[in-house]
């Protein structure tokens, strides 16, 4: 038989279509709250991956003799109360941060979007059961559930990923059902399941697609409150345990000297301030970026 | 030809959950389609056409409340696991929709799309699919095939998208075509080819149709007979000759008077069928005609008018057929 050989060819002799992205880095560049959230995200970023190779001090060698250094030519943002070059410890805490976020986020993502979409492919009881379950979850804020998680499992990174992933997984199944079943409601979807396609099928080759860019930009959003609660867990005590830095540890542990070097929380404050504005920069930015070209399409 | 019907619907009833609470949305559907015939359905928006086809398809939401039956080539297809009735849709029921803008998936070439359905439904590898979807596609007219098969949606037209969902339909020789107001979204020109198109084809791979719409014109041109609806309910069915020599039914000869006509004289008004059609939910117990006829007594109201024989399988759902049938009813 020929006829694979002769549509291979066929396909290959085809021009590609241009895709519906086309022109999306080029409207990106001239987005400037996307721009501004998408290099102040890859500074934060840059810091974590930088941190793996190099830092100018190590992040937790303690060297009490040269404890609450002002910034200097050795130590560029000074030493804390233990004598850690804060320099090196922002960047490990960028290193955490991330890590948290990232973990916490595909916890979050891959429970949440899994569950919406069964809910928007199902709906009946099996929609009314995930709802109601994700709305007794977000009853309970991270901080709650990473006490009761603390107090089984002990604190700790893992225990503050978990608590964090937990909370974001209702919010995720809220916009995935929501946006799915929109996209369910559209008549492509009739006409897939006139052509017999199931819903399993459905979901993976119609609604998902379609949804996706509004997961992107509430995961960027996530992301954002993952920090924050990281930064809140490790205030609290719940979350990264020493010696491993984190921005959330360095705050607590400028807390006891606030008027005597105030520095030392505004230095975490800031690195906080500027992972959490460029997240929410970026995602604003998306949203814009991809929205109006879905809204095209309708 | 075979004499065993292919599609066989006895006494269909739809409810469907409104915003005003479970209404009739259709009841009392008849009719039986056998290979290779064509069956026209008319009848003004809201009427339940589409109720009917989704019906047909096995598409109506969770909610809705089917009775009656529905025989394909003998077997029941209502209350059929929706696993089973995969199987069918697309491959031996296929459906056409009214806006072929939203009828694509904007995220998947259109090679894809028309492919997809013979891939699932009779295993052939994703190659010779391929070949397959651009002899479709240029059987339904896209010009240039070959070169657009890995162009998205957005990149056509709407009639070039209209004849994408035909061959998107027709990819697995289905046994029977549900073409729901194909060209209402469509214009004028291009709604003759498509429907060219489309008869064609039926006629070519001998497939059975069942045609949607509202324009009395297309279905005089298209199908070998005919059902009227209104209110939820065939009013009026034969075949398309029969019906439009002697027309039976007050709505269908109003119907007829309010097409639009080439030719008429300038300043002749359109004659309007009076009143609206009725909500779903407050459906009158009667005739669901009898607000708007001229003809109408006391006795259409007091319950569903009786199917009345005015010929050869032809049959009007009123009984007032002396009337509306005597001198000067049908000719006006
Ligand atoms: N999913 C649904 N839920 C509730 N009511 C519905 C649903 N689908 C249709 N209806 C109602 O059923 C009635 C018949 O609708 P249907 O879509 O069959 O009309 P139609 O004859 O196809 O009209 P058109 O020419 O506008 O397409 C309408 O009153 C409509 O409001
Ligand atoms: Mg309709």
């Amino acid at each position: 038989m020929s006829a694979p050989l002769t549509a291979s060819a066929a396909t290959s002799a085809i021009a590609p279509g241009a895709r519906p992205v086309t022109g999306f880095w080029r409207r990106a560049l001239r987005h400037r709250s996307f721009v501004l959230g998408a290099v102040l995200s890859l500074i934060v970023l840059g810091a974590a991956l930088l941190s793996l190779v190099w830092t100018p001090w190590s992040a937790t060698d303690i060297d009490i003799a040269s404890k609450l250094r002002p910034p200097s030519a050795a130590h560029w943002l000074g030493t804390d109360v233990l004598g850690r070059d804060i320099v090196s410890l922002l960047l490990v805490g960028a290193r955490s941060t991330i890590m948290v976020g990232v973990i916490a986020v595909g916890i979050g993502l891959s429970f949440g979007v899994c569950l919406g979409l069964i809910a928007a492919a199902r709906k009946g009881w099996t929609e009314e059961l995930i709802m109601r379950m994700s709305d007794f979850t977000f009853a309970f804020p991270a901080v709650l559930s990473a006490i009761m998680l603390a107090a089984v499992a002990g604190p700790g990174m893992v225990t503050s990923i978990t608590a964090i992933g937990i909370f974001q997984i209702p919010t995720f199944v809220r916009v995935t059902r929501g946006s799915a079943n929109a996209i369910w409601a559209r008549e492509f979807v009739l006409a897939a399941r006139a052509a017999g396609k199931g819903s399993f099928r459905i979901t993976i080759e119609h609604v998902l697609p379609n949804i996706l860019s509004i997961l992107i930009v509430q995961a960027t959003i996530q992301f954002a409150l993952a920090i924050l609660a990281e930064a809140a867990l490790s205030y609290l005590g719940l979350g990264t345990q020493p010696p491993q830095p984190s921005w959330g540890r360095m705050l607590n542990d400028a807390q006891t000297l606030l008027f005597q070097s105030p520095m030392l929380a505004v230095y975490p404050g800031a690195a906080i301030a500027i992972a959490v504005l460029g997240l929410n920069l970026l995602g604003d930015g998306l949203r814009d970026l991809l929205d109006p070209r879905l809204a095209r399409e309708r | 030809m075979s004499d065993a019907p292919l599609i066989e619907v006895k006494d269909l009833g739809v409810r469907l959950n409104t915003s005003r609470g479970p209404a009739q949305a259709v009841r009392g559907v008849n009719f039986a389609l056998r290979r290779g015939e064509t069956l026209g359905l008319v009848g003004e928006s809201g009427c339940g056409k589409s109720v009917t086809a989704l019906a047909l398809m096995g598409l109506l939401p969770e909610s809705a409340v089917i009775s009656g039956s529905i025989r394909l080539d003998g077997a029941e297809l209502i209350g059929l696991p929706d696993a089973a009735y995969c199987k069918l849709r697309g491959n031996r029921i296929s459906m056409i929709f009214q806006e072929p803008m939203t009828a694509l998936n904007p995220m998947h070439t259109i090679g894809h799309q028309v492919a997809e359905p013979l891939r699932r439904h009779t295993g052939v590898s994703a190659a010779e699919a391929q070949l397959e979807a651009i002899a479709l596609l240029d059987r339904v007219g896209l010009p240039d095939a070959a070169k657009r098969v890995d162009a998205y949606p957005h990149q056509f037209s709407g009639g070039q998208r209209q004849r994408i969902t035909v061959a998107m339909a027709l990819a697995c020789q289905p046994d029977v075509l549900i073409a729901d107001e194909p060209t209402t979204a469509l214009d004028v020109t291009i709604q003759g080819q498509i429907l060219d198109l489309i008869a064609g084809l039926v006629e070519e791979r001998g497939m059975s149709m069942i045609l949607i719409s509202h324009d009395l014109g297309v279905i005089a041109e298209n199908v070998d007979r005919m059902m009227v609806m209104y209110g939820g309910t065939v009013v009026e069915s034969g075949a398309t000759d029969a019906v439009f020599a002697r027309m039976g039914h007050p709505y269908t000869q109003g119907l007829f008077r309010a097409r639009p006509r080439l030719g008429a004289r300038k300043g002749t008004r359109l004659k309007t069928i009076a009143g609206t059609v009725p909500e779903l939910a407050d459906l009158p117990a009667g005739c669901t005609f009898a607000d708007r006829c001229a003809i109408v007594e006391a006795r259409c109201r007091a319950a569903l008018p009786a199917v009345v024989d005015v010929g050869a399988a032809h049959g009007v759902r009123c009984i007032r057929t002396d009337v509306s049938m005597g001198a000067g009813g049908s000719s006006a």
